[in-house]
């Protein structure tokens, strides 16, 4: 086992947790806390990712995106990397303050499921692969964050309806606002895993069609959900709620299709 | 030398009296400069708001400085008149101003606009030439108190009053303000200061209708909006916004099945209504239609009423901060002051005592 670079995502994992304990007691004592403090947990949180994909990259000699530890940590990566560029403008600490748990759901996962080994591949690296794999899990982080903002989207939008909005509400994004970074995450994951997809069709050998089969099924579920917004089919909040479900549902069925296919990337 | 404080507030007179002690700000740079010229004044400060006159001063006699100033300044002064002046000797003056700075001493507990207030009045007494070391060093601590207070308790936070609620409401659903229609349905007294409300947060596209034109068009100068007929307010209602309703009618004006067809229209738009009618204007029902938020005047109160027992809580809380810098202070102004400040009675007027 290589403990140390293994060793980083497990700070990571920390710095992540400690990231999301310090806002929600910010939350719970309703406390005027400074709101960067979950910020730079969750810079830490990224730069320790950072290091643990350099070193396991240049251990292995490719993209480390091999087994369901690297794939979850490079998910992780992908989203916390989405939340810092559009985070700013998301008011940092309450896009962190929900980021940073489902990073730590996520490095849990991986540190406790996954044997985190580095597999010495002895297959040529094969440049579709690489850019399939890795539009899809960045695909993957967008989908992440597009289901953070429909999260919050739908807090704002219980606050406003019972008409007893508590200090959460006045420390949220603008209702407005979540709806179009809800909107734009849904589009942005769409398009980088229709890029994954299709590049994964140009990697070449035998296509695995369980991995197929699951990736165009989620490519499905999330064009329909902007074909609906798009038409105006369903109300802001169900779209919101249908970014919630359907990563939910990514993330679910993740597990069976890595435990029943034999090749490792999507 | 001693710091002291004293004049009159919002808790030790009424407004009859605070008025004829006002110094209005253009009067402001002469009054200093006669403060400057009273015998044992070394420095001063002079804090005119309309809830508060202060003085704060460094004298070495402070009795004598309370009866010079006001002998000045206002003339003869009624026994009834002196009843209504507070006097802060030492440490109590600085913990005063400590207090006024971070909003604890104002009548909106919280409120944000006396920092500036006593921003303004120390800019005048430097440009005057009226402060030396003490009171510099005291008025930027004081604002220093005054920005560590509210950006670490929840003593400013929340709005107290039904059109400043309405206002952050709207920013939270749509935030910036200005690109948002705003329609002002009724020239009431509570529908046009949520009007100026909207206008401060920076709304551009305000619209007024009432039954009488003639007012609406008064409000609607008066903000920078456009008045619109009352026949006509139903067609602006497709590209609106936020709909601040006030009007007299005896039904209600905005039904689910008026609005069915506009929203429709409207692709994913929220829309925001202010219903500050009694009767009210809007049916109850229409806020269970997805995107679509009215609050009326009760819900509006209730959040109101919310945030200003917040802030009461959050007060008791911000004393251990204010005590934590009067007595940072206190250590170095007896670095520079020979001698400790004399522990002089706090005299307030009557059963009127400030905090």
């Amino acid at each position: 086992m290589n403990f140390s670079d293994r060793v980083w995502v497990e700070l990571a994992l920390m710095s992540y947790v400690m990231g999301f304990g310090y806002s929600v007691y910010s939350l719970v004592a309703d406390k005027f806390l400074t709101p960067r403090m979950t910020f730079w947990a969750i810079c830490a949180g990224f730069l320790f990712t950072n290091v643990f994909l350099f070193q396991r990259g240049h251990a292995i000699g490719r993209c480390p995106i091999t087994n369901s530890f690297e794939v979850l940590v490079f998910m992780t990566w992908s989203m916390v990397l989405i939340y810092l560029v559009i985070g700013s403008g998301y008011r940092l600490s309450l896009m962190g303050a929900f980021t940073a748990p489902v990073a730590s759901i996520l490095l849990f996962f991986a540190v406790a499921l996954s044997p985190g080994e580095p597999v010495a591949r002895k297959i040529a690296v094969n440049p579709w692969l690489e850019a399939h794999t890795s539009f899809s899990m960045v695909a993957c982080g967008a989908f992440a964050l597009a289901c953070i903002a429909g999260a919050m989207f739908l807090i704002q939008e219980q606050q406003l309806k019972t008409r007893q909005p508590s200090s959460i509400f006045f420390r949220l994004p603008p209702i407005t606002e979540l709806s179009v970074a809800n909107s734009r995450l849904l589009w942005l994951g769409f398009i980088l895993f229709t890029v994954g997809i299709g590049t994964g069709f140009l990697i070449g050998g035998r296509i695995n069609w369980i991995q197929a089969a699951w990736s165009i099924l989620v490519w499905g579920v999330y064009g329909g959900i902007i074909i609906a917004r798009i038409r105006h089919a369903v109300a802001a909040k169900w779209v919101a709620a249908l970014s919630i479900i359907a990563f939910s549902l990514l993330l679910s069925t993740f597990w069976g299709i890595q435990f029943i296919s034999d090749r490792p990337s999507f | 030398m001693n710091i002291f404080c004293f004049g009159i507030s919002h808790q030790t007179a009424n407004v009859d009296v605070r008025e004829r002690f006002a110094i209005p700000d253009s009067a402001l740079g002469d009054s200093l400069a006669r403060l400057a010229k009273i015998p044992g004044i070394q420095e001063g400060v002079l804090l005119s708001t309309c809830n508060r006159t202060e003085f704060y001063v460094v004298t070495p006699d402070s009795q004598l400085a309370v009866e010079l100033v006001f002998r000045n300044f206002y003339g003869a002064v009624g026994v009834a008149e002196l009843e209504h002046i507070f006097r802060l000797p030492a440490l109590h003056s600085v913990r005063h101003l400590f207090r006024v700075a971070a909003g604890l001493e104002s009548m909106v507990l919280g409120e944000t606009e006396i920092f500036g207030q006593v921003k303004r009045a120390y800019e005048a007494a430097t440009l005057s030439g009226t402060t030396g070391k003490v009171l510099n060093r005291l008025f930027q601590r004081a604002f220093h108190v005054g920005k560590h207070v509210r950006s670490t308790t929840a003593v400013s936070r929340g709005s107290v009053s039904v059109g400043s609620v309405a206002v952050d409401l709207a920013q939270q659903i749509f935030g910036d303000l200005a690109g948002r229609k705003i329609m002002i349905l009724g020239a009431g007294e509570t529908s046009e200061k949520t009007a100026w409300g909207f206008k401060a947060k920076g709304a551009r596209q305000l619209f007024v209708s009432n039954r009488s034109f003639e007012k609406a068009a008064a409000l609607a100068a008066a903000i920078g909006g456009r008045a619109i007929k009352f026949s006509d307010w139903e067609t602006e209602f497709r590209d609106l916004d936020i709909l601040v309703s006030s009007t007299s009618a005896p039904h209600t004006i905005v039904t689910r099945a008026k609005l069915e067809p506009v929203l429709r229209t409207r692709r994913e738009r929220p829309l925001f209504i202010i219903d500050l009618a009694i009767p009210r204007d809007v049916d109850p029902v229409v806020h269970e239609m997805d995107g679509v938020y009215v609050y009326d005047l009760d819900s509006l109160q209730a959040i109101a009423a919310r945030s200003l027992e917040a802030r009461k809580r959050e007060a008791d809380s911000c004393d251990g901060l204010i005590e934590k810098h009067v007595t940072e202070f206190e250590s170095w102004l007896n670095q520079i002051v020979v001698g400790r400040l004399a522990p002089e009675a706090i005299e307030y007027p009557g059963a009127l005592s400030p905090k």
